[in-house]
């Protein structure tokens, strides 16, 4: 098996599936009907991704993991998120936000990732940049309005934005398995992205009338499998039905 | 509630060649976000091609209780109503 194949496609699939559960516990909860529906198809765009990529991660290892038992059943050490998709929904603004500085970069990322000479990525890459493109409009348009709006909705905004700045920058680390497949051809050079990435998601905070944060120190882990105290919480909920139920299916 | 977001109306194009149909009606604060929620609220399953919004206040609506001088008066005029013909199998959507 290529072990440096399988891992980078768990980093790349991994953050939507944990967002996607993320905005998934929002069903129901959402602060508007239309809202609701609208983040819910979001995390629904997201797991239909990750369902492709663990498929294909799933006939890479070509033993008796499958794409549920990859998505479901691994330890909270081997899931390689970064932070950032980790983060609770605190209120709308920091799910907007986090879906936000998301994003941005997900959507640089496909569409690089278009160019992999891996033809199942690629294809992933194509399928999802659509959908990726429309999540990018969805929460940059509500950065802008909660930016600009009320003198509540820009405090609550620009606290988000602060407290989550920190998990930026590893979104533009890259893990041993992340090298490799740069130089094969097959992965994306994230580190090329940052700078074009910190321009875009500045001139949307510009726009939406709000102060780009200074940070010096940012957060680490995720991609190494070290991860918040929330992943533990996440993970409870996403597993217990295969793990009470193995093999269950609906 | 003053502070809920105006309603708008929704309609929806199934395909090309047709007419855009009523589909419901929605919450948003201005017209750019009506079309963002009518997209998910309403075509999330491939049900459309083009999207129009109406706030609802700009909408005039007849009044139930005139249907009788509205409505009635046509019900007794069987000649106007093309059922005196056999349409081809091949028309569609009449």
């Amino acid at each position: 098996m290529n072990t440096n194949l399988y891992n980078y496609i768990l980093g790349i699939a991994d953050n939507s599936l944990i967002l996607g559960q993320r905005l998934g516990e929002l069903c129901g909860h959402g602060p508007t009907l239309e809202t609701d529906i609208a983040l819910t198809n979001i995390s629904l765009d997201l797991f239909g991704q990750v369902r492709s990529y663990y498929q294909y991660a799933a006939k890479i290892a070509g033993d008796d993991r499958n794409e549920d038992t990859i998505a479901m059943m691994r330890p909270e050490r081997e899931y390689v998120n970064v932070l950032l998709v980790e983060q609770p929904n605190t209120d709308f603004a920091y799910t907007i936000a986090r879906q936000f500085l998301f994003d941005m970069y997900h959507f640089m990322f496909l569409k690089e990732l278009q160019n992999s000479n891996d033809e199942t990525l690629e294809a992933i890459a194509k399928k999802s940049i659509k959908e990726v493109s429309y999540h990018l409009r969805f929460s940059s348009d509500w950065v802008k309005r909660l930016g600009d709006g009320t003198e509540e909705s820009n405090k609550r905004i620009q606290n988000a934005i602060n407290d989550l700045w920190a998990y930026t920058d590893e979104l533009f680390y890259q893990t041993e398995a992340d090298e490799v497949m740069i130089v094969e051809g097959i992965g994306v050079d994230v580190s090329k992205l940052k700078e074009q990435y910190y321009k875009q998601v500045s001139e949307v905070l510009n726009e939406a009338t709000l102060e780009v944060p200074d940070l010096k120190y940012f957060q680490k882990g995720g991609k190494q499998g070290i991860h918040t105290e929330h992943m533990g919480y996440i993970l409870a909920e996403l597993q217990y039905m295969q793990r009470a139920y193995p093999n269950m299916s609906w | 509630m003053k502070k809920e977001w105006p309603l708008w109306e929704v309609f929806v194009r199934s395909k090309n060649g047709l007419e855009h149909r009523h589909f419901g009606s929605l919450h948003a604060a201005d017209a750019e976000m009506a079309l963002e929620n009518a997209r998910d609220v309403y075509t999330r399953r491939n049900e459309g091609v083009s999207i129009w919004v109406v706030e609802s206040i700009h909408i005039t609506a007849s009044n139930p209780e005139h249907n009788g001088e509205m409505f009635e008066p046509a019900q007794d005029k069987v000649y106007r109503h093309p059922t005196f013909y056999d349409l081809p199998d091949e028309i569609k959507h009449m």
